[in-house]
């Protein structure tokens, strides 16, 4: 085992900002996605979606569609089987409710299934699924979390054969609560206290690809998914589950996908597919358009958060208390994980508090179903807690920098948290490793000005300029159920396959295991041959999700590549004729310390031709026992306009510790698309909804994302530590920057104009009747 | 209808349907770089040069461009080498998922045929139709810029 500060040496090709593997294929617009594949007799499908947020299908008559020419075929809920399951792409047994079916005899929000129709074409498709004629009886509708929680609610699942609920009667998903100490004492003994109550707003993932899945039958007869998914091997074990079909039989791969951010951890059109080729053994294309991407693919979950924190005059933490109400829609897909990370992920950042309480519900309503997003919960948790955070500040008369200081966990520490509440059950204990959050608050205050800007309310006419900050964690993986396998095999030139179920969502991370693998194997990138994410070639991960794969998958390629080093070892030393313990690779070759080498590609012809033949080669695995934090502190600059409530940023700075960036610039990368998308949920995104249930604004002109000239000047520091748990010294980097953007603008509107913004998107109008409330 | 139409600097072809937008031609038609991110001009994924000016494919019927130019994502090698461009894209680390990059790529190809030296916010401006969920723009400006800079290190060179 190398000490900590050999593995610590320059490195050959991790840490480089190498070109991603797939740059080429993709810069070029090679036919890489699930859409770009034509197979001839493909089958359009389209879906009949529910126009109620609340109704029972009454009668559905699909004669005429059926009769129409061109059509294939029509699914309901008379000719589907009617297992329920969850659409939640997550470990089995899934922590989310069996609760939804193919097709049911119930519809619980606007846009869900009640039909599919596969035909010649699109056209005929969707003229088919308008002659489809359904009667309602429509149900009062539930529209809110409080709604959901009236003591006379309308119950959305009523249905006697779902499973996992924790309390169907009254729309309650799932039920979080978890003790350290005892809070009332804690907020007894406490000088100072805070409590602040914070809501954010339906939003949604909208990557650039909307959802897509072909399927066909390999000429074996075995179906085959190429879908835009995030979990390959958890789409295959569901879509198997769903239809009641063999899992052996059934093929999941996933080409280049455009963008996932959540939304593609959820099997949303394979299980359609899927039955459509089985029944009519032809292709099928079933591809969202971007209306129904908004309705019916997946969104953030809406939450109330409730902090409350108790200090000592020093501004020492003595007792927190969260509470969380999620509204995760019409069906519980990740109700109950997303729920206890907003507790697990933010709180254990502040461990010197000894008596905590977290506390919380996901609540069913009829409004559209709610999943994983980057962030996970821990997003909406750090609104409310680092709101909190700042008023303590302003309570103690402390630099709200200080107030961080003085309270955040650092390596060597532990939470009580961490054993209390993992996801969805008991988490691990763990001690924390690798922590610069120090240095990265450091650098992030001198990069934003903070000593020469803060509270100074800078005036350009009527802009007021403000700033703020904001420090957070999240995880890497999740510990003891993650799990990731990869197989390397080496060819006679010296090159190797690297085969991993891990899951490239346009992350890079086929890049970076590549990195990883040619750093243990000396050799350059280009000798690494990546393939991943094929149920059929490549070894079991559970997919990209839980900022696990640099950490999980990365850890399971280090391993696979080692077992690979020490078997090419073996067969130089007998070509060498060497002690193989003297052995070191570098370069494409093995040498000895005599000065004798031989080439890789020497080696396996040894091994293929030569003697005692056998294929160089191995599978490893890694399951982590902990799931060390990434750090970020993050910083803002912002300039409210006091006559229109327009909220400008002007720069944001995050300095984040995610150990050994493997390849920062694509490191960067993460950072930047997430800090992106954050200031987008912070400052403009939100769906509306009619008074029925329906989403008023399903497209990209009226759910505005950022585009180029709306994203202020974003500066990501990566402040290098190392973690001794993780591949080559890495963590995490995939959502944590995610969470930044809202408590830090909302903290900076705050030095800037003195409001609260307690309620996301911080909209114009919002400000402006903050403002005049003030006043 | 048959209409003729000069893609990728070859001649083509091509019986259409009434009503057929561009982008479904050419997506039909092989052009699978031309990618569908909405269909109503929003995201800009889709985007081609039409008679050398970037447009959406999506919003262009496939009629219209009887008789004009097109260029796709294909089109940006030459002879077998990557453009400026693409190679920028590559070195600064623009490239995540790769949706939106043909698009985007267009965006930028466009903007330096007219304007062989914009400055940050001209560039901004170029891609501001092109939406992209993955990086934030910030490597994606930084590679037009220096896409910009090789370009005129190669002319004075």
């Amino acid at each position: 085992m190398p000490s900590r500060e050999e593995e610590r040496r320059e490195f050959n090709v991790v840490k480089h900002g190498a070109r991603k593997v797939d740059g080429v294929s993709l810069v070029t617009g090679r036919p890489k996605f699930t859409a770009d594949m034509d197979l001839p007799d493909t089958l359009y499908v389209r879906i009949l979606r529910s126009p109620h947020a609340h109704a029972r299908i009454v009668e559905i008559d699909t004669s005429e569609a059926e009769a129409m020419p061109g059509v294939a075929l029509v699914l309901t809920h008379k000719n589907t089987p009617t297992r329920r399951f969850t659409t939640a792409g997550q470990g089995y047994p899934e922590p989310s409710p069996y609760d939804t079916r193919m097709f049911d005899t119930k519809v619980r929000f606007v846009g869900d299934r009640v039909a599919a129709v596969a035909a010649e074409s699109r056209e005929i498709a969707e003229a088919a699924v308008k002659a489809i004629k359904v009667t309602y009886e429509e149900l009062p509708a539930v529209l809110s979390i409080d709604a959901a929680l009236a003591p006379d609610a309308p119950v959305i699942h009523d249905e006697d054969d779902s499973a996992g609920i924790y309390d169907a009667a009254r729309n309650i998903v799932a039920d979080v609560d978890i003790d350290v100490g005892d809070v009332e004492k804690g907020f007894a003994e406490s000088d100072v206290i805070v409590e602040t109550v914070c809501e954010l707003q339906y939003a949604q993932h909208t990557p650039i690809e909307p959802h897509v899945v072909l399927s066909y039958l390999d000429p074996d007869g075995r179906l085959v998914l190429r879908t835009a998914t995030q979990v390959p091997f958890h789409v295959r074990r569901i879509v198997a589950y769903a239809l009641d079909y063999p899992l052996h039989n059934i093929r999941v791969i996933k080409p280049r996908i455009g963008g996932g951010f959540g939304t593609k951890q959820e099997i949303l059109l394979e299980d359609i597919a899927a039955l459509t080729t089985l029944r009519t053994r032809r292709p099928a294309l079933i591809e969202l358009t971007r209306p129904e991407e908004f309705v019916a693919a997946r969104t953030r979950h809406p939450m109330r958060v409730r902090v409350k924190l108790g200090a000592k005059p020093d501004g020492t933490l003595h007792a927190m208390e969260m509470e969380a109400i999620s509204n995760t829609g019409a069906y519980g897909s990740h109700g109950l994980t997303v729920l206890s990370n907003t507790g697990s992920k933010t709180l254990p950042l502040y461990n010197k508090a000894e008596n905590v309480h977290f506390y919380g519900k996901a609540v069913y309503t009829n409004l559209p179903v709610a999943g994983a997003y980057r962030g996970y919960g821990a997003t909406q948790g750090y609104f409310a807690l680092e709101t909190a955070m700042d008023e303590l500040a302003e309570k103690l008369g402390l630099d709200p920098v200080e107030l961080r200081r003085r309270n955040h966990i650092r390596a060597g520490e532990t939470s009580p948290i961490f054993v209390k509440l993992g996801e969805g059950r008991e988490g691990v204990e763990q001690i924390i490793k690798s922590c610069e959050l120090e240095r990265c608050i450091e650098i992030g205050m001198a990069r934003i000005g903070w000593a020469e800007k803060r509270g100074k309310k800078i005036r350009e006419g009527s802009w007021v300029h403000g700033l703020g900050m904001a420090v957070h964690m999240q995880g890497s993986g999740i510990p003891q159920i993650d799990m990731a396998a990869a197989t390397i095999k080496m060819n006679e030139d010296g090159s190797f396959n690297l085969l991993v179920g891990a899951t490239d969502i346009g992350t890079g991370s086929d890049t970076i295991l590549g990195q990883i693998a040619a750093e243990v194997l000396g050799v350059p990138l280009e000798k690494i041959i990546v393939y991943s994410s094929d149920t059929d070639f490549t070894p079991f991960d559970v997919g990209a999700y839980a900022s696990s794969t640099t950490y999980v998958s990365g850890m399971a390629v280090k391993r696979a590549a080692e077992k690979v080093r020490s078997q090419i070892v073996d067969v130089a030393a007998h070509v060498l004729d060497a002690d193989p313990e003297t052995l070191s690779l570098g370069d494409e070759g093995v040498h000895a310390p005599n000065g004798k080498s031989v080439s890789l590609a020497e080696v396996c012809h040894y091994a293929m031709y030569k003697s005692d033949q056998f294929q160089i080669a191995a599978t490893a695995s890694f399951v982590p026992e902990e799931s060390p934090p990434p750090f970020v502190a993050s910083f803002a600059e912002v300039a409210v306009d006091t006559e229109t409530g327009f909220v400008k940023v002007v720069k944001f700075v995050t300095a984040v510790d995610c150990g050994t960036p493997i390849n920062p610039v694509l490191a960067e990368g993460q950072m930047e698309g997430a800090l992106a998308n954050g200031i987008g949920y912070a400052l403009t995104e939100e769906m509306l909804f009619s008074s029925r249930g329906r989403v008023r604004n399903p497209n990209l002109f009226d759910y505005k994302i950022l585009g180029a000239l709306d994203i202020p000047p974003i500066e990501v520091i990566l402040v290098d530590s190392y973690e001794p748990t993780g591949p080559m010294g890495a963590k995490s980097i995939g959502e944590i920057g995610i969470n930044a953007p809202i408590p830090t603008i909302a903290n900076a509107i705050y030095d800037a104009v003195g409001i609260r913004l307690r309620r996301t998107p911080f909209t114009p109008e919002r400000v402006l009747k903050a403002m005049r409330n003030k006043e | 209808m048959k209409i003729a139409v000069k893609i990728n600097d070859v001649q083509r072809e091509f019986s259409i349907t009434p009503g057929e937008t561009l982008l479904e031609l050419l997506r039909r038609e092989g052009y699978k770089g031309v990618k569908k991110g909405c269909e109503t001009g929003d995201c800009g994924a889709c985007a081609v040069l039409l008679d050398g000016r970037a447009v959406n494919s999506c919003l262009v019927l496939a009629a219209k461009v009887d008789g004009h130019t097109v260029v796709t994502v294909e089109g940006l090698e030459k002879n077998g080498e990557l453009a400026p461009l693409q190679e920028a894209f590559l070195d600064t680390g623009a490239v995540q998922c790769g949706y939106c990059t043909p698009g985007m790529l267009i965006a930028a190809t466009d903007l330096l045929a007219h304007n062989p030296d914009p400055s940050e916010e001209e560039i901004k401006e170029a891609i501001s139709g092109n939406l992209c969920r993955c990086t934030g723009y910030v490597k994606q400006v930084e590679a037009i810029k220096l896409a910009v800079q090789r370009m005129r290190g190669g002319e004075d060179a």
